[in-house]
């Protein structure tokens, strides 16, 4: 006989389930669809809530939890207002394939379409940026939502799953019973490459002249950095890797050829253009990387191993695809070699280029330049600190001057380019990674869309150093507007209207710093990398012209990067 | 060159705008798309018709698998299948056309299924290319209103690799 068992009410329900996925850290904001949650959250210990001041902000944190831990990042929100302003962070998370699970409020099931107050069709509004989305419109689909949810969210190629719990569903009780297991006959991620494909693949790569690996964050997300570091150091194979890739190989190893693609670097793009075997690992020849795919790479052999298959042929038709775990697939893959391309000249070429076009900055004229500022940052840090940069030039340039050692190490807005990531999602990097330094660095621009969170940075006593490279303007719209819009300069110049950062920090209770001047740039990273329980800021004040290269013109081929102007 | 696929769906709640959200994310040439339920009962069939490149094509259908609701896809333009599709069509007629319009029922093998003073409607079946000609022979005499309902379509022959129903039923 079963005995019957305790009655939960959702609220209950909801913290068990959390509880059992063991989520330790929430990142959320209260409201009136939300209560009964925020009245069970006032007696549980298990985890932590951190409280934003936008909703924005809560959805970047979660995915900078998520991106630096592999964890999946909870948002917790209310109905209407509440869910809407997640929108974005959620379509960040969805183009850069991090797991989150974002619990939305909304009004009562009777209510629903009715105009009610704080009312939105979030989950209408979210179709197209989530990998799935639920209503829970029945108190026993709770529990298996949820599980459903979590699962979605970390498995396959991750992303964001939201679900929308009206009130009336998280006031009503029901005995609880944890789904054991968890079947979707619609959603089976298929993890092992096909090996026969493998092995094919790995007497092309030992008989390549000249290979390239092309790296993306597929490889960073499974975790399958120490299998790449070995296969590409066993069988001498150079490593480009892209925005979300940085980290999987170590920038200073000889045989890292660093970011590849618009603002790449020249090595990079030669070796990549003039390969005869690319093997793209957890990439997906994003516009970005490709520039024009008709000359992409064009007498190369192309393998690509993804764990989505919509990934292939989805921008550059492929020789070879795997669908599969990219950790799986490398480990197997080292395992076929029976012995390694003869890649010495090929690497000596991509030297050459290298020495012909290194990347540089203007310097020893006592202005302050960007390239510099990252390039001391990574000195001070040994490439070690977990990086989180917004979006524009500033990003970038640390993605070229920063030496990532390890993954989970650069945490960007890749595919959205979504400016003010960089403030909200150190925060909530900052509460997955205790054992290396958090640094934010944004422009003046990504700063002040969400700068609002500082405050919140400063509640939790958050050990992030923010800084901030103020050129005045919006760098990146500046430099194409100078390169290709006739050098208009339309509402692209911030510098009447900025506010005096230092100011704004310490009135929020942040210890600040500004300079101009080059020579100054390590004694205050020094003071800052000496404060270490509380946030600190350093406003550099940069060059306003400067601008980033290499760079390939958008719609251009990889081949045709300008240098300079 | 149209491309007609088959998709067994979850029959659950915001399945159907998953797909239809499909078209404006991705950009895809949609012309028709009809939903039923089948012997199953959690299950609906979904019949779709898109036209695009190969390109397009391939990428239409790993896309409809990878929602989670999708248990299925099956492009049927790879295979020999029945099409079918459904019309109503409502026509003017005067006194000396009457016969005429109800011949050319005949001939489509359609069904008169409501006449008044002004109006005939004929209910006509067939593969898309029989409703489009019947529509072009009696657009001269006014089509008042028209109903399709998309096309429909299954495998021919015996189908050895449909998914089981015992599975599908018990998970």
């Amino acid at each position: 006989m079963n005995k019957p068992k305790k009655k939960l009410n959702g609220a209950e329900i909801f913290f068990e389930c959390l509880r059992r996925e063991n989520v330790e850290v929430v990142f959320g904001f209260p409201g009136g669809a939300t209560l009964k949650i925020y009245e069970e959250l006032y007696d549980i210990d298990f985890l932590t809530h951190i409280l934003p001041k936008h909703e924005q902000g809560a959805t970047h944190m979660a995915e900078g939890y998520a991106k630096a831990t592999g964890k999946v990042g909870v948002v917790l929100v209310t109905s209407g207002p509440g869910a809407t302003n997640t929108v974005t962070g959620i379509a960040n998370a969805y183009m850069d394939s991090s797991p989150l699970v974002i619990f939305t409020g909304q009004v009562p099931t009777n209510l629903i379409g009715n105009d009610a107050f704080q009312e939105a069709d979030i989950v209408g509004i979210t179709r197209p940026i989530t990998k799935h989305n639920f209503l829970v419109r029945d108190i026993k689909e709770l529990a298996p939502t949820i599980c459903k949810a979590f699962f979605l969210a970390s498995t396959g190629r991750p992303g964001p799953v939201l679900v929308d719990l009206p009130k009336n569903i998280i006031n009503s009780e029901i005995e609880f019973e944890y789904p054991e297991k968890i079947e979707l006959r619609g959603y089976k991620p298929n993890y092992t490459g096909h090996h026969n494909q493998i092995k094919k693949a790995a007497s092309i790569i030992q008989k390549a002249k000249r290979p390239v690996l092309y790296v993306g964050g597929g490889v960073v997300m499974s975790g399958a950095s120490e299998e790449l570091r070995k296969f590409a150091r066993q069988n001498n194979l150079p490593v480009t890797m892209t925005l979300q890739g940085l980290g999987a190989f170590p920038a200073t190893e000889k045989l890292s050829l660093g970011m590849l693609g618009m603002h790449g670097n020249y090595w990079a793009n030669h070796a990549v253009n003039n390969c005869d075997v690319l093997v793209a690992l957890g990439a997906r020849f994003d516009d970005r990387v490709t520039g024009t795919v008709d000359t992409f790479a064009t007498e190369a052999y192309k393998i690509h191993v993804d764990i989505d298959p919509a990934s292939i042929d989805k921008n550059v038709l492929v020789d070879l695809p795997i669908v599969g775990d990219v950790k799986k697939i490398i480990t197997e893959l080292a395992a076929e070699m029976r012995g390694k391309p003869d890649s010495n000249g090929w690497l000596g070429k991509i030297e050459a280029w290298k020495q012909e076009c290194p990347l540089h900055y203007k310097n020893g004229d006592g202005i302050l330049r960007s390239g510099f500022v990252i390039e001391r940052i990574s000195e001070k840090t040994k490439g070690n600190a977990v990086v989180v940069t917004d979006v524009g030039q500033h990003q970038m340039w640390s993605a070229q001057f920063y030496k990532f050692q390890n993954p989970r190490s650069h945490l960007t807005s890749g595919g959205l380019g979504t400016m003010g990531f960089s403030v909200p999602a150190a925060i909530g990097a900052s509460f997955g990674v205790k054992d290396r330094p958090i640094i934010s660095i944004s422009g003046d621009g990504g700063f002040q869309m969400n700068m609002q969170e500082l405050i919140t940075a400063v509640a939790y006593k958050c050990p992030i150093k923010f800084f901030i490279l103020n050129n005045s303007t919006l760098g990146m719209v500046r430099q194409w507007q100078e390169l290709f819009h006739g050098e208009k300069y339309s509402s692209t110049d911030l510098s009447s209207s900025n506010p005096d950062f230092v100011k704004i920090a310490e009135a929020i209770g942040v210890t600040s710093f500004a300079t101009d001047n080059p020579d100054e740039v390590d004694n205050l990273l020094n003071k800052a990398f000496k404060i270490t329980n509380r946030p600190v800021l350093i406003e550099f004040k940069v060059e306003t012209e400067d601008n980033v290269f290499p760079m390939v013109p958008s719609g251009a081929s990889i081949s045709d990067m300008m240098m300079c102007k | 060159m149209k491309h007609t696929f088959s998709l067994l769906l979850e029959n659950t709640f915001g399945a159907f705008d998953r797909v239809a959200t499909l078209f404006s994310a991705k950009g895809f040439n949609l012309h028709s798309i009809s939903i039923g339920e089948t012997e199953i009962r959690d299950i609906s069939r979904m019949t779709i018709v898109i036209s695009g490149d190969d390109k397009v094509m391939e990428q239409a259908e790993k896309q409809l698998s990878r929602l989670v609701d999708t248990i299925k896809v099956v492009d049927l333009t790879k295979t020999e299948r029945v099409e079918r599709e459904l019309a109503l069509i409502t026509v003017n007629y005067k006194n000396r056309s009457l016969e005429e319009i109800k011949n050319i029922g005949d001939i489509f093998r359609g069904k008169v299924v409501d006449i008044n003073n002004r109006t005939i409607t004929l209910e006509v079946t067939g593969p898309p290319a029989k409703i489009e000609a019947i529509v072009n022979v009696l657009s001269p005499f006014g089509i008042k209103e028209m109903a399709r309902s998309g096309k429909v379509a299954l495998k021919r022959g015996e189908q050895t690799k449909a998914p089981k129903k015992e599975y599908l039923q018990t998970n």
